[in-house]
């Protein structure tokens, strides 16, 4: 297929991005999520809309982020300038509030009175639950119970915020569940709840929303490279969970097709051994959580359970605009493994000071291994889009070390 | 359009619609279950096809659910269960019901196919909404299958037309904003709501969701053409899993009570 002129106008105007996006859920959500679209349509382009969202993003969330030359690796990779575009600086420590504030304002505007969230590494709960006990709101995160357990002091901090967290059961326990769960509270108390998604993915308009939202990552990484660099960055890597954090930084260059990206997804175990949550390595195409996209399933259309060892990356699916970038060839997509996460995560500690989470060690793990492919001039720029407080536990446990 | 589920509706008797998950709790099972139904004049059956994310359901359907794919059941087992309930009976309506994904990982050319061959009458798909369905309902109406529209509480009038469009076979109106095997609906707004799609179409309205007592069925069935039990009858498989003869006995009890119910 050739690339076509523009990928930045997509998604069209019932949510496809090529084949992939979409609306796929009960009637019982059609009108509100026609609602939703609407209100979030005529929001985009309100200026008091946008100049409250802005106030907010500088006030409270601290943006911008900086972006950081990390030297030390850069040195020791022998390759390219790296930098890190430093949203783990980001009050509550990951992207993952920019979209929560964007989506809090348009809930309050439409005068819902309750807000649900899912979760899998809990980075998405806690920004939910700042921003519902920033604005008053009572705010109700489903987490599977495999994730209460791995990432327990985010689990903290949400019942620390006011929000009730309701433990998930069902399937694989993870962060899939979690959503199943959130989409049936949904379903029936449609008339005041708004569903605050978590990442770029779901029933149009969640996954340009959310795209659109976390877009100001790659916005100011224009500014601050052209800034440091005086040229445009040769590289852009970010991990892939449901895709939010990559496309925050991708977004804004998609149109600039000199621009290389390279997302990476989590292997898991490997890809080899069928444990990873590696979707698009390893799944193709199917309909989940309201949109078509590719995901891990079986021969039969049965949805598979994911693994990684890091649950913000434990997902099946994958939001419908990556589904799309990755047929088109416009972004290459990678995977690292828990164990070369876990040794990445190691490496940026040691080298810059800085615990990432384990969502961005994996992105720095292929980083390292592509470093060598480019010269000392070229510019690489990586979302460090989470910071690691949340994984410690979960790292001493895979270093048997006891806390 | 389905000759069968025009046949049904033919007469102005009120419809007892039961939903099974197919292959729950194996495919033995639930094939016994369904003859168990069907020996019992039952008007039409749905048939359950199980998915590892039933987004819509309770926990009592998601957990047949589970249970028919941790016992083997693919999609394809499902056609056959058709097929053997159509060597007991011709004339019922059979219908499938599921989510999306079950049909476009199989095709949508050689499941409506399917359907054709071993004598599916109407598909009733969770997830897919006018807006989404075009494929499958060109599909279908090719081969007289019905793509049996759904209507909820929010389901506003400007929607109606949207649904209404295309729709054949009869509607299926969901009582409540919710999931299968919740609180059952308020009967006055559920009146209001029936009433409000009869002056908009004359196809059959069944009701659906929240129905689980022959109360219930006698309640709702004086303004609806038919209604549908489901999670009632799935929760007495799963209370009698480790004794098919008690578990096939209170089926064949309960479905006929609730088609006494229905007064025809
Ligand atoms: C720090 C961090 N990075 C990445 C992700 C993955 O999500 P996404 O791909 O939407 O950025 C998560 C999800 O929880 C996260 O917490």
């Amino acid at each position: 297929m050739t690339i076509k002129n523009s990928f930045k106008q997509l998604p069209n105007d019932r949510g496809y991005f090529g084949s992939f996006g979409g609306r796929y859920v009960s009637e019982t959500l059609m009108p509100l999520i026609l609602e939703v679209e609407k209100e979030y349509e005529k929001m985009k382009d309100d200026s008091s809309f946008k100049e409250e969202l802005s106030h907010y993003m500088k006030t409270y969330i601290g943006r911008p982020s900086p972006l950081f030359f990390a030297k030390r690796i850069s040195e020791d990779l022998g390759g390219p300038k790296i930098y890190f575009k430093r949203d783990e600086l980001n009050h509550t420590g990951a992207h993952k509030i920019n979209n929560c504030m964007g989506q809090i304002l348009l809930a309050k505007r439409m005068g819902k009175k309750r807000i649900i969230a899912e979760t899998g590494a809990g980075q998405h709960g806690v920004a939910t639950a700042t921003v519902c006990a920033l604005f008053g709101l009572p705010c109700i995160v489903y987490m599977g119970e495999k994730d209460i357990k791995r990432q327990s002091p985010n689990v903290f901090r949400m019942k620390l915020l006011g929000a009730e967290i309701r433990s998930v059961k069902t399937g694989s326990k993870s962060l899939k569940d979690a959503m199943n769960e959130a989409l049936r509270d949904w379903v029936t108390n449609v008339r005041d709840t708004f569903y605050i998604i978590g990442t770029a993915a779901g029933p149009h308009p969640y996954p340009a929303m959310v795209r659109d939202f976390q877009s100001i990552i790659g916005e100011e990484v224009r500014e601050q490279i052209l800034k440091a660099e005086n040229k445009l960055p040769d590289l852009l890597m970010a991990c892939i969970g449901g895709g939010s954090n990559a496309l925050g930084l991708f977004h804004e260059f998609l149109d600039d097709k000199q621009i290389e990206m390279i997302a990476v997804e989590a292997a898991g175990h490997g890809i080899d051994t069928g444990s990873h949550a590696a979707s698009l390595s390893g799944g193709k195409p199917g309909i989940l959580h309201g949109n078509k996209t590719y995901l891990l399933q079986s021969n039969d259309g049965q949805i598979d359970e994911a693994h990684s060892i890091s649950a913000g990356l434990d997902y099946p699916g994958i939001g419908p605009e990556h589904s799309y970038l990755f047929e088109q060839k416009r972004v290459q997509y990678m995977s690292a493994t828990d164990k070369e996460a876990i040794e990445a995560f190691q490496y940026c500690c040691n080298l810059e000071g800085i615990i990432p989470a384990l969502e961005p060690s994996h992105a720095l793990a292929v980083l390292k291994k592509v470093a060598k492919n480019y010269s000392k001039e070229k510019i690489v720029v990586m979302n460090m889009c989470g910071r690691g407080d949340k994984d410690i536990f979960t790292i001493a446990e895979e270093l048997n070390i006891k806390l | 359009m389905s000759e069968r589920i025009k046949k049904t509706f033919a007469n102005k008797n009120k419809k007892l619609v039961t939903f099974t998950t197919g292959g729950d709790p194996d495919l033995e099972t639930s094939f016994d279950i369904l003859k168990t139904i069907i020996n019992n004049n039952i008007d039409i059956v749905e048939i359950g096809m199980p998915f590892s994310d039933p987004m819509a359901d309770g926990p009592t359907i998601q957990e047949s659910s589970t249970r028919s794919i941790e016992n083997g059941t693919k999609i394809k087992d499902i056609f056959e269960l058709v097929k053997k309930i159509r060597t007991l009976n011709n004339e019922i309506p059979v219908i499938l019901m599921g989510y999306y994904n079950s049909i476009f990982n199989m095709g949508i050319e050689e499941f409506t196919s399917k359907c054709v061959q071993v004598g599916v009458d109407g598909l009733i798909i969770v997830d897919l909404q006018p807006e989404e369905d075009a494929d499958l309902y060109l599909k279908a109406k090719e081969k007289n299958i019905d793509l049996v529209r759904l209507i909820t509480p929010t389901t506003n009038k400007e929607r109606l037309k949207t649904i209404l469009n295309n729709a054949s076979g009869f509607l299926y109106y969901v009582t409540i904003t919710g999931i299968t095997g919740q609180n059952s609906a308020n009967l006055k707004e559920l009146q209001d709501s029936i009433n409000l799609i009869r002056s908009e179409s004359n196809l059959p309205i069944v009701a659906g969701f929240g129905i689980k007592s022959r109360e219930d069925v006698e309640n709702i069935s004086i303004f609806t053409d038919g209604v549908v039990v489901g999670s009632s009858i799935v929760n007495i498989i799963k209370d009698n899993i480790s004794d098919k003869k008690n578990m096939l006995e209170k089926i064949d009890l309960f479905t006929q009570d609730l088609k006494a119910g229905t007064g025809s």
